[in-house]
């Protein structure tokens, strides 16, 4: 990560990995995001909660190119992005994952972790016919990458079984395993606790704490309060498509207009 | 070491498989000319499956039009080694006095290229479309280029309507000329032997280009769209160029195929190219396994095969059984197929031979162990 302190930053802004500031989307009467906006300095684990319906997942798939927004300015790492397609979006240096999970069924565990790689190798069809050296030494670095990321994940020995025959908890840490192998600047992850009992979720939390360590840093959406309490370093809390707080866990959770978002609408029809 | 027993024992069975392969039309020989012209053509339909499973099986566009690329392939050679241009245009037959005769090394390039283009051309549009609404633009696909080949004779003859192009040259490869028979190593080889052994070669070379693909980056690429599009675009996979790169490369080998069955038959029209040959050559990779190699190899044979052995066998049973011949062997083929679909369908919805389950995956020979990571790598 080199690149902090680039020119044509704003002060202030050196350590920001993620820019996005007014971010607004419509999707036919519903204002889903209006002027959204959220900075993400590098090396953070940052949270965004809310009620349900209050924007987080469109938030999460406008900056990752899903969705395209009405209005919104984009930059990561120093350098605008434009979210107009997803595959440039990993490119840039964004991967997640999903809240119903999206692994490659039929493929092996191993094969979903080598096709994260896709993004940052380059072989094409004539090399791949031909075996040429170069395209076979890329293919065992793919191989070798992809079991790395696997042990890495605590999967290491379910290489060989098909994505789908994993357990819920499994299929989670593949999914992470897959978006780290594109090399990723920040890791985004839409309810990755979704379903794990509290064994699972101490793994996991454990495990980004750890991809943090290692330099990624993190965005989340989560339900679960505890979880991100516990584990982010700053929070955003969207309700209706507006940001209602920004801060850290602690000073958010003593929010009245926070605990006005949650206890106000808890037994309103989602 | 397991390993090399096992890898010992695949070679061995390679070995017994390409003896069959050569042995066979020498067997089928004794048979009669017709049986070798059917394996002749088994090995043309492989060619076709892989191709199609290339769309199909790997990236999951199930496409319905396929038998247009065999349908180029056959008219790029049908006209470039054929006396109808230069019967029809004047220009022409000035540019080249002593006729068009594209030798099939040009030609098989050139078969396979335009081929791809038209590839292109119908997957450019049909990006967007998934299943069932896929499958009835590629069906539409396939019927333009044969109502195309049907109607181009006027203003321009150029595909000379649905009278076909005749008097295509046959394969010349250094001074043989496929189209008699030659002998060589004490052995008498017919014409359709001779074509048997090209078609084989080329459908091997088929299954190289087809297994290396599969094994490869691209490979996994089409896979992951087949599974699941959206993830694949979020995992960094330009999915407009994965997706053209399988209609295109598929196309390929249809032109080939394409561009042999013009040599071989020395005549082709429009008819040989109905929506039913799509579906036969879909058959052959459904039947087979879809997205399994040896499947569908397995299922175009099958398919190539059978209507012959029906063709020979339903007449002279029913003779003897009732004395006269009730069903046609034409009728009852399409009845079979039926029956054989639904139950197939029912019982083995993946495939008479299809990819092996969990658990077994294959490893690519030659790929370093992996070494356990103490404490794992930081990404």
């Amino acid at each position: 990560m080199s690149t902090a302190g680039e020119p044509g930053l704003r002060p202030g802004a050196a350590d920001a990995l993620l820019q996005v500031a007014g971010i607004s989307r419509r999707f036919g009467g519903l204002q889903a995001l209006s002027d959204v906006g959220v900075t993400i300095a590098r090396g953070q684990i940052y949270g965004l909660i809310g009620p349900n319906g209050a924007g987080k997942t469109t938030f999460f798939n406008v900056i990752t190119g899903l969705v395209r927004p009405d209005a919104g300015s984009f930059v990561l790492d120093g350098k605008p992005y434009e979210p107009t397609a997803v595959h440039r979006v990993a490119a840039a240096g964004i991967a997640r994952t999903f809240q119903n999970i999206r692994l490659f069924s039929e493929m092996t565990a191993l094969e979903n972790v080598m096709v994260g790689r896709h993004v940052r190798t380059r072989s094409g069809a004539l090399a791949a016919v031909l075996r040429t050296r170069a395209a076979r030494a890329e293919e065992a670095a793919i191989r070798v990458r992809a079991q790395e990321l696997l042990d890495y994940v605590g999967i290491g020995s379910l290489g060989h079984l098909r994505a789908r025959t994993l357990s819920y908890g499994d299929q989670r840490r593949l999914e992470i395993a897959r978006a780290l192998a594109t090399e990723p600047k920040l890791l985004a992850l839409d309810e990755p606790a979704a379903g794990m009992n509290g064994t699972e979720k101490l793994e996991l939390r454990r495990l980004l704490e750890r991809v943090r360590t290692d330099g990624v840093t993190i965005l989340l959406i989560e339900h679960d309060v505890k979880l991100v309490m516990g584990l982010c370093d700053r929070v955003t809390v969207l309700d209706e498509g507006r940001v209602i707080k920004e801060g850290e866990p602690a000073q958010v959770q003593r929010d009245p207009a926070v605990i006005e978002a949650y206890l106000g609408r808890a037994h309103a029809p989602a | 070491m397991a390993g090399k027993a096992a890898q010992r024992q695949r070679r061995i069975t390679q070995l017994a498989v390409a003896l069959v392969i050569l042995a066979l039309p020498l067997a089928a020989g004794a048979l009669g000319a017709a049986w070798v012209r059917t394996l002749a053509f088994a090995a043309l339909y492989v060619m076709l499956a892989l191709g199609l499973n290339i769309v199909v099986g790997f990236a999951g566009l199930l496409d319905l039009g396929y038998i247009a690329f065999y349908a180029v392939g056959a008219y790029t050679f049908a006209l470039l080694a054929s006396p109808h241009l230069t019967d029809n245009f004047p220009a022409i037959a000035a540019a080249f006095p002593g006729g068009l005769h594209v030798p099939i090394w040009y030609a098989i390039p050139l078969g396979a290229g335009i081929a791809a283009g038209f590839g292109v051309l119908l997957g450019a549009p049909v990006l967007k479309l998934r299943g069932d609404y896929l499958a009835i633009v590629t069906l539409g696909f396939g019927e333009i280029i044969r109502i195309f080949l049907n109607n181009l004779n006027r203003p321009l003859n150029l595909t000379n309507g649905p009278q076909g192009i005749n008097l295509i040259d046959p394969v010349r490869i250094g001074g043989i000329s496929f189209d008699r028979p030659l002998d060589v190593l004490g052995l008498h080889l017919t014409s359709p032997q001779l074509y048997y052994y090209l078609f084989a070669a080329l459908a091997a070379l088929s299954v190289l280009v087809c297994s290396r693909l599969q094994d490869s980056r691209l490979g996994r690429a089409w896979m992951a769209i087949r599974e699941d599009e959206i993830a694949a675009k979020a995992m960094g996979i330009n999915v407009r160029n994965v997706k053209l790169l399988a209609f295109a490369l598929g196309a390929t080998f249809g032109g080939v195929a394409g561009t042999m069955f013009g040599a071989f038959q020395g005549f082709v029209s429009p008819e040989s190219f109905s929506l039913m040959e799509s579906v036969i050559v879909l058959s052959m990779v459904v039947l087979g396994g879809l997205g399994h190699i040896p499947g569908v190899i397995f299922g175009a044979v099958l398919l190539a095969v059978f209507p012959e052995v029906l063709r020979h066998t339903v007449a002279p049973v029913q003779e003897m059984l009732f004395g006269r011949t009730l069903i046609d062997a034409e009728v009852l083929r399409m009845l079979l197929y039926g029956i054989a679909l639904v139950v197939i369908m029912l019982y083995r919805p993946r495939g008479l031979w299809p990819a092996p389950l969990h658990g077994t995956a294959r490893v690519a020979p030659g790929a370093p162990a992996v070494p356990p990571v103490p404490g794992g790598a930081a990404p």
